[in-house]
């Protein structure tokens, strides 16, 4: 059988080994390690094109790396055959930058799509409700549960998709840019819902991010791809203390410098 | 093994019960016990929790629910538990998730006078849209350094030059299908060759010309809807509006401008490919060499075929482009919108084409053309 399940390690859900990532001449990754511990926020820094899509949608499978090996929750992604159930599909969920409703449906039909999809003997009642305390714990009025995506905003857009992502009680939450096109107060706010439903769900979160706040706000660990690697993993200071002139141009300008002094304020 | 939910009730006291739920309380597990739960009647003291191995956001609902309804305790709840409960207490889920419909009484009579709004707006905006490409024409007539001449030329390469292969192709086929379908119905009058004059009359006053615009239709004027859909969604054209570039001049202007001139081009090179089928098959079966064929083709068909063929033939060209080009500019939305107004614009190019069809049949029979 392919993808072979192995003993699970429970402290790191998502391992990375040797990840190379290559579209035609260009390549992307090259040797990418990375290992993402249970229960924390890793954010996932690094400058435009530099592969922090790529390597998310290879974690999840949308794409076949070149080399190298990725365990997800156990399994072996790199080896199963992505069109199958991989069986872990159910314990993550991912949202998308653009939140990727299905336009055909209702906020609340699109967070029983998974549910239908995997556990089709449930109550459709019970499966309803589920769908709407989704949607409301993500922060949305009641009644957009039965609106379709075109007429919400950006960011309620995303909030039901961050509901979607939620319909399976995973165990991994994928972000792709979650605050990007969100005004200061609505990703202030998506930062702490992100926080608040990790602690209450126990969730790890793998989260892209180019947005300085988030990453001083809720982040556990930082991890800076460039030169086609992971750079460095840690919290902020750790990755400042390397002094890599990326790194420190990234955290030492004015928008880093910035997010800091906010940081320090907001925990006084 | 406790791997699925399950539940007991015990006594408590005078009419009331204690509900012990033990096992998984999860998402995979609660889908058998649940119903059984709703249907609990009995008043219901407490329910415990306290021999719960797991519990999702799933499980918490379906016990804050139950302590909601039975107006009861919660206890023996661990503390990941106990932070679920607390994000689940307070929402009020009732009410579907499907999007609210009206009654059909209601439903069909809205709709039917939305639809009659939505031809007055049609109508509105088809005239409206044909204004602004006349002032836009205007305009440029009055600036002719401002000529959009490159964007022409690569839309008449477009619609017409990269035509030529599937337009020369359908038409020499159709050719062929008329005179060998012909042939055999003239036989019956000993009449065959009437197959030329058959041949020669209908591609060029009829089928060319229509089999054509029906083809550009299908080709260039969906391009164009979908092509100026996308950019309007892509707010290309709030762009240009923006920096003061007419998108009617640069974008809608050409594209008709080419439509119109090489459906003229592209009507009689398919009467010509139609004919050349015919006389193909004149040589084949009918011993009519090729030439005589070409020959008689001079002789019996009217030059004022030719004619009825080339007036209708731009006219078309304008109305496919024109339905392009206006649906491609009434997208707003999303991309789903791109596929409606694209499928619009050709179902209603063609459309137009076979009314003005017939219009110009009678028309051109009245005025002695016949």
């Amino acid at each position: 059988m392919a993808g072979d399940i192995h003993q699970e390690d429970a402290n790191f859900p998502i391992v990375i080994e040797g990840l190379v990532n290559r579209f035609g001449d260009v390549t992307v990754h090259e040797g990418l390690d990375l290992k993402v511990r249970r229960g924390e926020i890793l954010g996932v820094v690094g400058g435009s094109g530099t592969g922090k899509s790529v390597l998310m949608r290879s974690i999840i499978g949308l794409q076949r790396p070149s080399e190298g090996r990725i365990d997800v929750l156990g399994r072996t992604i790199t080896e199963l055959d992505l069109e199958q159930g991989i069986g872990v599909r159910r314990r993550w969920g991912v949202l998308f930058q653009g939140g990727a409703l299905f336009s055909t449906l209702t906020v609340g039909e699109n967070v029983e799509v998974p549910l239908r999809k995997y556990y089709p003997d449930l109550d459709q009642a019970l499966r309803t409700e589920i769908a709407r305390y989704k949607v409301i714990l993500t922060g949305l009025p009641e009644d957009a549960v039965a609106k379709f995506p075109s007429e919400l905003s950006g960011g309620m857009k995303k909030r039901a998709g961050l509901a979607r992502a939620l319909a399976l009680d995973p165990e991994l939450l994928f972000l792709d840019e979650p605050t990007a096109g969100l005004d200061p107060i609505g990703a202030a706010k998506f930062d702490r819902l992100t926080r608040e439903l990790k602690e209450t769900l126990g969730l790890t979160v793998f989260l892209i991010t180019h947005d300085l706040d988030t990453l001083y706000e809720i982040c556990d660990r930082v991890a800076v791809i460039a030169e086609k690697k992971i750079i460095a993993v840690g919290t902020i200071p750790e990755l400042i203390a390397t002094k890599h002139p990326w790194i420190e141009e990234y955290f030492g300008g004015p928008r880093g410098r910035a997010a800091h002094d906010a940081h320090l304020r907001s925990q006084e | 093994m406790q791997d699925a939910a399950q539940y007991t009730l015990e006594e408590a006291g005078a009419d009331t019960a204690r509900l012990v739920l033990s096992g998984r309380l999860t998402l995979a597990n609660i889908g058998p016990i649940e119903p059984e739960l709703k249907r609990i009647t009995g008043p219901l003291s407490s329910i415990d929790l306290a021999a719960v191995e797991e519990i999702d956001t799933v499980g918490a609902w379906v016990v804050c629910r139950l302590a909601r309804e039975h107006n009861c305790d919660i206890t023996g709840a661990s503390e990941a538990a106990e932070r679920l409960l607390a994000a689940m207490r307070g929402i009020d889920a009732g009410g579907g998730t499907r999007a609210r419909r009206l009654p059909v009484w209601e439903r069909v009579p809205m709709a039917l006078g939305e639809k009659v709004y939505g031809a007055r707006r049609g109508i509105y905006g088809v005239v409206g849209f044909f204004g602004q490409i006349l002032l836009g024409g205007a305009s440029l007539i009055r600036h002719p350094a401002r000529f959009p001449i490159k964007a022409l030329v690569h839309q008449m390469e477009l619609v017409g030059v990269t035509a030529l292969p599937i337009i020369g192709l359908m038409s020499f086929l159709i050719g062929i299908v008329i005179a060998q379908q012909g042939s055999v119905q003239l036989e019956q009058f000993g009449a065959e060759s009437l197959t030329v004059n058959l041949v020669g009359r209908i591609t060029l006053r009829e089928l060319g010309v229509l089999m054509t615009a029906i083809m550009v239709a299908g080709r260039s004027g969906s391009a164009f809807a979908a092509q100026i859909g996308t950019m309007k969604l892509t707010e290309e054209i709030d762009a240009m509006r923006t920096i003061g570039v007419s998108p009617i001049e640069v974008l809608v202007i050409p594209r008709i401008l080419a439509a119109t001139f090489m459906m003229l081009l592209l009507g009689f090179y398919a009467s010509l490919m139609a004919i050349i089928g015919g006389a193909v098959v004149g040589d084949l079966t009918l011993g009519i060499p090729f030439v005589t064929f070409l020959l008689r083709i001079q002789e019996v068909v009217p030059t004022h075929d030719l004619w009825v063929g080339l007036i209708k033939a731009p006219v078309f060209g304008l109305i496919v482009a024109l339905a392009g080009c206006y649906h491609g500019m009434q997208v707003r939305g999303d991309s789903e919108e791109v596929g409606r107004r694209t499928t619009m614009a050709v179902v209603s190019a063609i459309f137009a084409v076979i009314v003005l069809d017939a219009f110009f049949a009678v028309f051109f029979t009245e005025i002695g053309w016949g």
